[in-house]
C-alpha cells in the first residue's frame, strides 16, 4: 500500500528528475531564444497540471481552461501596458497616459475596470482571485445542479467562445484581435533583454514547482482520494455523506488558479497577450497536453506539454501542412491506443524494465514494493 | 436602442430580420438534428460535425461548377442534385468514420469528444490541401436570387423560403423515419436498452453505423444550405460547432421538438439583435443568455422526464 506521507519515494525521484531537466540540463544546453520557447511551453504546463487535478482525478473535463489562462494573462498584460503607457511615453497621442489602442479607438479616458491595474499588488490579487471566483461561479451553478461530464465540457467551451468574441469585439477596451502588445517593464525592470528572459524562466520554474508540490499534496491528501472516489462512483461518495459538488468546485477553482498563474507567466515571458490563447482551439489543445502526458500523472502533464510543443514547433517549422494531421492523429491515438499517455507507457514498459534490472542486481533479496504510481494511477478512468 | 424607431418600423424590422435569420435557422436545425440523433443514440459527441457540413458545402460548390461548365442549360436545377450528392458524400464519410473510429470507443463520451476533435483537425487540413486555403463562394441560380415584396416595408428573400421548406421536408422525413419506420423502431429500441435490443435480434452495430451515417448526411445537406449564407473555407465548420451543440443542449437532448424550438429562438435572437448592435455583441449576448439559462435549467427547455 502507498504510504500516506506527503511525498512518496517515487514523487521525490520524479521531482529530482524534473528539477534536473528544467534547472540544469535545459538552461545549459539551449540558447536564450530556445530557453524562452521552453518558458512559453511551461506556461501551458500550469494549465495541464490543473487539468490533471480536475479531469484526471476529478473526472471533470473542462474545455474552457483558456478562459482562465487568458484572465491571468490579460491581468498581467493590463498592468504592464499601463506601466508602458506613462504620460511621457505616450505624449504623441491625443490623450496621453492611456494605452495606445484606446487612443486609436477614440477613447479619451481610462475605463474603470482598468484602474486597479495601476497597482502591482492589486494586479497579482486580481490574477489569482478573479479566475478562481469565476470558476467558483461556473462550478457552483453547474455542479450543485449535478451537471457534469459532456454538458459541463460543452458549456465551458461556449464560455471560451464568448470570452474570445467579447475580447475581439471590444477593441477599444481590450486591444481586439491583436491583443495587448508592446509591453516593456515590470516595476521599472525591463522584461525584454536576454538576461531578463533567463531570470523570468527560473522564476517560472520556481512557481511551477510550487504548483506541482501543491498538486502532489492534494493528490496524497484525503481530498485527493475523495476526488478519485467521486470520479469512479459519484453516488457512493454522495451517499457516504460528502458534498460532491463542493469537492468538484474546489478542484475546478484550483485548476483555474493554476491556469491563471500560467497565463500571467506567459505574458511576462512572451511579452504580449492576445485572444488567440483564450478561445476554443487553444483550450482543447491544452487538454491534449494533459492527455499525452497521461491524465492521471502530475509529472506526465509537464513532460506531455513539453513534448507536444517541441513537436509542434519543429514540425510546423519544417512541414507546416503536416502539423495539423499530426495533432489530429495525436488526439485519436491518445484516446484509442494510449489512454494513460506517456505515464502509462512509462509504467507499463519502462518501469518494469528498470525494476527487473534492479531485482537482477539484488537477486534474491526482498522484492520491491511501492514503486508504481500508486493506486490512483491504476487503470483508465471510468466514465 | 428601440427609442429611435416607431412601432410600425419595429414590426417591419423584426419581420425582416426574422426572415433573414431563416437560413441560419435552417442550418442550425439540420446540424443539430444530426448531432442530436448521434448523441441520443450512441452517446457520441461529434466535434467533427462542422467538417461534415463543410464537406457538403464543398460538394455543392463542385456540383455548381460542374453544371456551369458541362450542363449550363440545367444550371437552375443544380441545387437539388448538389443536395443529394452532399447527403451521400457526408453520409458515406460518416459511416467510414464510425467503422474506423467511433465503434472502438465503447461509448465513452468525453473520449469521443477528443477523438472527433482530432478527426476535425485532420479533415480541415485535408480540405486545405485539396481545395486550397481560400474561401470559395457558390453562384446561385437566377430563380433563387431576389426577394418577394410582401408589404411596402417587408421583403422576404426567396432562397430563405426555399431553404426553409427544404428544412421542413427533411425534418418531417427524419421524424417519419424515426417514429414510423421499422428501422426507426430499431434505433429507438437501441437507445432505450442496447443490451436487450441486441438480445431480441437487432443488429446494434449496423444500427449504429447507419445512424451515424444519417446524422452526418443531414449535416451535408446543412452544408448545401450553408453555401447561401457564407463562403466555404476549410475552417468554416468550426465556427458553427459550438453554436450547434448549444442548440442541442438548450433544446434538451433527445427531443426533436426541443431542438427545433431552440434552433428557432437562438437564430432569431441573434438575427434580430444584429440589426441593433454589432454582430459580435449580438452573438455574445445570445450565447450568454443561453449559458445563463442552461445554468438555471441544465436539462434544457424540453427535457424528457427520465430517471437517471
Amino acid at each position: 500500500m502507498e504510504s500516506p506521507r506527503f511525498l512518496s519515494r517515487s514523487d521525490v525521484i520524479g521531482l529530482a528528475a524534473l528539477a534536473l531537466l528544467l534547472v540544469v540540463i535545459l538552461p545549459l544546453s539551449l540558447d536564450v531564444f530556445r530557453l524562452n520557447l521552453v518558458a512559453k511551453y511551461l506556461t501551458y504546463a500550469f494549465v495541464a497540471l490543473g487539468l490533471v487535478l480536475c479531469w484526471g482525478f476529478g473526472g471533470i473535463l473542462s474545455l474552457g481552461q483558456g478562459v482562465f489562462f487568458g484572465l491571468g494573462g490579460y491581468g498581467m498584460a493590463m498592468y504592464l501596458k499601463l506601466e508602458a503607457s506613462s504620460v511621457e511615453n505616450t505624449k504623441i497621442q491625443s490623450t496621453p497616459g492611456i494605452p495606445d489602442f484606446m487612443d486609436w479607438n477614440q477613447i479619451t479616458q481610462l475605463p474603470l475596470f482598468w484602474q486597479p491595474f495601476h497597482s502591482l499588488t492589486l494586479t497579482i490579487l486580481a490574477i489569482l482571485i478573479i479566475p478562481a471566483f469565476f470558476a467558483y461561479l461556473v462550478g457552483a451553478a453547474m455542479f450543485k445542479r449535478r451537471v457534469g461530464g459532456v454538458y459541463f465540457a460543452i458549456i465551458t467551451q461556449a464560455i471560451a467562445a464568448i470570452l474570445t468574441i467579447l475580447i475581439i469585439g471590444q477593441q477599444g477596451y481590450t486591444g481586439g484581435i491583436n491583443g495587448i502588445t508592446d509591453l516593456r517593464t515590470l516595476k521599472g525592470w525591463d522584461i525584454r533583454p536576454d538576461h531578463a528572459k533567463v531570470v523570468l524562466y527560473f522564476v517560472e520554474v520556481a512557481f511551477l514547482f510550487g504548483c506541482i508540490l501543491l498538486a502532489l499534496f492534494v493528490r496524497h491528501s484525503k481530498l485527493g482520494r475523495i476526488l478519485v472516489a467521486m470520479r469512479e462512483k459519484e453516488d457512493r461518495v454522495r451517499f457516504s455523506g460528502y458534498s460532491v459538488a463542493n469537492f468538484k468546485i474546489f478542484a475546478f477553482c484550483l485548476a483555474a488558479m493554476f491556469a491563471a498563474i500560467g497565463g500571467a507567466m506567459f505574458t511576462l515571458n512572451v511579452g504580449f497577450m492576445s485572444p488567440s490563447f483564450v478561445g476554443i482551439v487553444p483550450s482543447i489543445e491544452m487538454v491534449i497536453y494533459t492527455a499525452v502526458g497521461g491524465r492521471l500523472s502530475i509529472f506526465g502533464a509537464i513532460y506531455g506539454t513539453l513534448l507536444v510543443n517541441f513537436a509542434k514547433t519543429s514540425l510546423s517549422e519544417s512541414f507546416p501542412q503536416l502539423w495539423l494531421f499530426g495533432l489530429g492523429a495525436l488526439f485519436i491515438a491518445v484516446v484509442l491506443i494510449f489512454p494513460n499517455g506517456l505515464a502509462g507507457i512509462w509504467r507499463d514498459h519502462v518501469q518494469p524494465l528498470i525494476d527487473r534490472m534492479i531485482n537482477k542486481r539484488k537477486s534474491g533479496s526482498d522484492h520491491h514494493n511501492g514503486k508504481s504510481f500508486g493506486p490512483i494511477a491504476d487503470g483508465a478512468p471510468a466514465e | 436602442m428601440f427609442g429611435d424607431y416607431s412601432i410600425g418600423d419595429l414590426g417591419a424590422i423584426f419581420a425582416m430580420q426574422g426572415f433573414a435569420g431563416l437560413i441560419l435557422f435552417s442550418v442550425y436545425v439540420l446540424m443539430a438534428l444530426g448531432l442530436a440523433i448521434i448523441f441520443g443514440q450512441m452517446g457520441v459527441i461529434n466535434m467533427a460535425h462542422g467538417e461534415f457540413m463543410i464537406l457538403g458545402a464543398y460538394v455543392t460548390w463542385m456540383t455548381s461548377n460542374a453544371f456551369q461548365t458541362y450542363l449550363p442549360a440545367l444550371f437552375p436545377g443544380y441545387f437539388f442534385v448538389a443536395m443529394i450528392l452532399a447527403f451521400l458524400a457526408s453520409g458515406a464519410l460518416g459511416m467510414l468514420v464510425e467503422w474506423g473510429l467511433i465503434r472502438h470507443l465503447n461509448r465513452r463520451p468525453l473520449d469521443t469528444l477528443l477523438a472527433t476533435w482530432g478527426l476535425s483537425l485532420i479533415l480541415q487540413q485535408a480540405y486545405r490541401s485539396i481545395f486550397g486555403a481560400r474561401e470559395v463562394g457558390v453562384e446561385l441560380p437566377q430563380w433563387m436570387l431576389g426577394s418577394k415584396q410582401i408589404t411596402d416595408t417587408i421583403e422576404v428573400p426567396i432562397n430563405g423560403i426555399f431553404v426553409m421548406c427544404l428544412t421542413f421536408l427533411i425534418t418531417a422525413a427524419v421524424a417519419y423515419v424515426m417514429y414510423k419506420s421499422r428501422w426507426g423502431r430499431q434505433v429507438r429500441a437501441v437507445v432505450q436498452n442496447r443490451v436487450m435490443a441486441g438480445a431480441v435480434g437487432i443488429n446494434t452495430e449496423k444500427v449504429d453505423r447507419y445512424t451515424f451515417g444519417l446524422g452526418c448526411g443531414i449535416a451535408g445537406v446543412a452544408g448545401s444550405a450553408f453555401t447561401m449564407i457564407g463562403s466555404t473555407g476549410p475552417t468554416s465548420g468550426q465556427l458553427y460547432i459550438v453554436d450547434t451543440f448549444l442548440v442541442v443542449v438548450f433544446g434538451g437532448a433527445a427531443s426533436l421538438f426541443g431542438t427545433i424550438a431552440s434552433a428557432f429562438s437562438i437564430s432569431q435572437a441573434q438575427s434580430t439583435m444584429e440589426f441593433f448592435m454589432s454582430g459580435s455583441m449580438a452573438k455574445v449576448l445570445t450565447l450568454l443568455a443561453i449559458v445563463a439559462i442552461l445554468m438555471m435549467r441544465p436539462q434544457g427547455l424540453f427535457a424528457l422526464k427520465v430517471r437517471k
